[in-house]
């Protein structure tokens, strides 16, 4: 009977693990709930949600996340604005276009990119791309928005192009055939057929290439400047959310409101990724029937 | 040639144009990594502690330190990720339940790492009382690679034909040997090769050890768990931004070390699947 | 003399999601017979023959009312274990395990606990004489069981059923893949298993039905049209459309 015994035991470990995934997601975000509340009660949510200054260790301290947040959205539209069109053509060229032999070669090109840690995008940042737009476009600084939009697009090709690629690929044999018995040619049925029917997986691709986006750290906490102030264009030093914890969070003293700000900045990121994940799994889900 | 034929020659032209200006700045990123730092790169660089406010010397220690939190992430990322694929894809029924965990997977997968660091940081560093570890920070990591695994080890168990499970559970077999017998020695190559993909990531992460594990100069090799340790990807951060006067081509060096070393364990991931894929039994 | 039942079924009701799958069967099956059950697809054979060890729960949708007697014993009342020990099956397609001859066989006792190390060779090689396949693998043991032909495989999976001794076979159309003189081999060796075990063979092919089986019952939409001695059911079937199955005009 110590086989039963035994038995009872590993099915109940696998049980619990199943219970642990929904645990740690609970716990992350009643700890950031909970540190971010302690900010609320000497702080007005007011004045950190629409508050225009985020000026942590002046007297007295001002916690408006609207600088944050602004930085955030200009750095992740711009990053968008490039990587989208470049990941979503280069997948409809692997899956549909390259030759077996140059598709292989192209994936595993991606599937490079996807391995290089972003701290070297990061220092690569720093010593090339960043002087490199000083110079070019003649600016005070090459520590700037467009320099993170620039990396964190190319950061997060991977994402797009190989989840943009299964969509393709999902497509019915079915749809092609019709439309090449039709007398259509593979361009019009890639760009007709093809891309329409993807859509929802494409959307997906997206939606997970913003999750990337926002959520990055390493790559904008060294290279857009980390001037916390409104941005008026990419070409100014800003300051994301996920940098300022990053750069702030070894200065703050435990249980100090500048710490529970931080954690309410993490708070904002985490439901910001969650509806962005969320959209992403049902658009996926819906691809997939 | 028709308009339409001549259209669609077009089209492909700019499709790949558009693919090579994806291409090849990923060959010559690593090329100019690569050019920059394979000079410095030498036997004494690799086995050597930093010295002189890190302007010397190697980087010895930050290697230590990343492949021992590759292994602590392993030890405690892989038995709970491996676990609870399997509760979803062998034991789960289609209930709340299922779903909520599904759901907390794809959540966790889109929670940005600064997070996990936040997180890592309150839990482990300040109420569990582990210090800036390699606890700590293993934990961290392991929470955050706990989707990849799953996500891997799903694939690889539903890829094992349910006639598998058939045979075995109408020969009277019971679910868990079901499992143990004739799911999972089919399922290992899959779990393999997405686990060390996942601690690959892992390896490379930097922003959820800043608070939990890493050591900024830290000569010397850790003790025990409780130790904190260098990490490669927070050295690179270090020495690129917090260092004056940084000698470039270590921090060239230093990089290139750290795509090695991910490299290695990507290209590991490959053999193993390519080696099982030639091996595949059914 | 009447023959001892094995298995009785009172009003079994078997039905996936919404759709009724097998009606309001009442059903004896006898000690030592090979019943036939016939009928075109989704006639609820299957449904029928899987209902007999429970397999038919592992999808979701399943559901099922009535009560099926086992040896006298109501089966809700048998663990799934014992139930599928004793009441083996065999499946359309051979379904091997991708691993050598012997640990096909040996899975059965080793997860039923009935191998100490010495007497797995012996069980496996029992098994395989049964089923008429020693003399063809005796040498050859280690070989990957997914190397043998068609017809071995299916004989091989009868060994594997033998192996862990049950009480009764269920045939799911195992023939179906299968060359005729595989075929052939297959049916003498449920021929030998008679004195032994009692067999239930579904079967897409009337011919096969009347060779093999004693008495055998005819299926349309999940209901049984009639069962009878099988001489009977094939020359003098008293209903039109059983009638109309065996000759052919439809199915």
């Amino acid at each position: 009977m110590l086989k039963r015994t035994s038995e009872f035991v590993i099915e109940a470990c696998i049980k619990l693990s199943g219970l642990a995934v929904i645990i740690f997601v609970v716990a992350i975000f009643i700890f950031l709930l909970k540190d971010a509340l302690s900010l609320f009660g000497v702080h007005s949510i007011n004045d950190f949600l629409f508050g225009k200054k985020w000026l942590p260790i002046s007297e007295p301290a001002k916690f408006g996340v609207i600088p944050l947040l602004l930085g955030s959205l200009y750095v992740t539209v711009g990053a968008i604005v490039i990587c989208v069109p470049l990941g979503v053509c280069s997948a409809m060229f692997i899956a549909e276009v390259a030759p077996s032999h140059l598709k292989h070669v192209l994936k595993s090109l991606v599937e490079i990119l996807a391995a290089i840690p972003s701290v070297v995008l990061g220092f690569i940042g720093i010593v090339w791309l960043g002087p490199f737009l000083r110079n070019t476009l003649n600016l005070s600084t090459g520590m700037c928005g467009l320099t993170g939009s620039l990396l964190l697009a190319f950061m997060a090709l991977p994402t797009v192009i190989s989840i943009s690629e299964d969509a393709l690929i999902g497509v019915p044999k079915a749809f092609k055939e019709a439309a090449f018995g039709l007398g259509a040619t593979r361009w019009q049925t890639l760009w007709r057929i093809v891309l329409p029917s993807a859509s929802s997986g494409i959307i997906a691709a997206v939606m997970l290439g913003i999750g990337r986006v926002i959520g990055e750290t390493m790559v904008v906490m060294m290279v857009t400047g980390n001037s916390p102030v409104i941005p008026t264009s990419l070409l100014q030093p800003l300051r994301t959310l996920t940098a300022t914890i990053a750069g702030e969070m070894g200065e703050t003293v435990a249980g100090s409101e500048h710490y529970f700000a931080l954690f309410a900045v993490g708070l904002i990121l985490f439901i910001i990724t969650f509806i962005i994940n969320f959209i992403a799994d049902i658009c996926l889900r819906k691809a997939r029937k | 040639m028709n308009v339409a034929k001549i259209r669609e020659k077009v089209a492909f032209t700019i499709l790949g144009l558009i693919t090579l200006l994806v291409v090849i700045p990923i060959l010559l990123t690593i090329f100019y990594v690569v050019k920059n730092g394979a000079g410095a790169v030498s036997w004494e660089f690799l086995t050597q502690p930093p010295r002189a406010g890190m302007k010397q010397g190697g980087i010895f220690p930050a290697i230590v330190g990343t492949i021992l939190l590759i292994i602590g992430t392993m030890l405690f990322s892989l038995p709970l990720g491996i676990l609870s694929a399997i509760y979803l894809v062998e034991y789960a029924k289609d209930n709340l339940f299922t779903r909520l965990i599904k759901l907390s997977v794809v959540n966790l997968s889109g929670i940005p790492s600064i997070v996990y660091g936040l997180f890592g940081f309150t839990l482990f560093v300040v109420i569990l009382r582990f210090g800036t570890s390699i606890l700590a920070g293993s934990l961290t990591l392991a929470i955050m690679s706990l989707p990849v695994i799953i996500t891997a080890t799903k694939e690889a168990l539903e890829s094992v034909p349910f006639s598998f499970r058939e045979i075995s559970l109408s020969l009277g077999a019971s679910r868990w040997q079901t499992i143990r017998y004739c799911v999972l020695p089919y399922a290992i190559p899959g779990i393999l090769t997405g686990t060390v993909l996942s601690l690959s990531r892992a390896a490379g992460e930097t922003a959820p050890i800043l608070f939990t594990v890493a050591a900024f100069y830290l000569p010397r090799l850790p003790h025990s768990i409780f130790d904190q340790v260098m990490a490669l990807p927070y050295h690179l951060y270090v020495i690129s931004t917090q260092v004056p006067n940084m000698p470039m081509k270590l921090s060239f060096a230093t990089g290139l070390v750290l795509i090695g070393l991910v490299f290695l364990m990507n290209l590991v991931s490959i053999i193993l699947r390519a080696h099982y894929r030639k091996k595949k039994l059914w | 003399m009447v023959a001892e039942v094995v298995i009785k079924t009172v009003d079994l009701h078997c039905s996936f999601g919404s759709t009724a799958a097998m009606r309001d069967l009442n059903l004896d099956i006898y000690k030592n017979e090979i019943l036939g059950i016939i009928g075109p697809a989704n006639s609820g054979k299957t449904t029928f023959l899987r209902a007999l060890n429970r397999l038919n729960y592992l999808s979701a949708s399943y559901s099922q009312t009535g009560d099926i007697i086992f040896e006298g014993k109501n089966i809700k009342q048998i663990t799934d274990r014992l139930l599928r020990k004793k009441i083996g099956i065999i499946f359309a397609l051979p379904q091997v395990l991708p691993v050598s001859i012997f640990h096909n066989i040996a899975y059965g006792p080793k997860v039923h606990g009935l191998t100490k190390k010495n007497n797995a060779a012996a069980i496996v090689e029992k098994s395989l004489k049964k089923a008429y396949l020693w003399d063809e693998v005796k040498d050859r043991l280690d070989l990957p069981a997914n190397r043998l032909s068609g017809g071995q495989q299916q004989r091989l999976c009868i060994a594997r059923t033998l192996a862990v001794e049950p009480d009764v076979i269920l045939y799911d159309e195992p023939c179906s893949g299968l060359d005729p003189i595989s075929t052939a081999k297959v049916e003498d060796t449920m021929q030998e298993l008679k004195k032994d075990y009692t067999q239930i063979l579904v079967t897409n092919n009337t011919k096969q039905a009347a060779r093999v089986t004693q008495r055998c019952g005819f299926f349309l939409m999940g209901e049984l049209v009639e069962i009878e001695e099988t001489e009977t059911l094939f020359t003098k079937p008293k209903d039109k459309r059983t009638d109309d199955y065996i000759t052919g005009r439809f199915g």
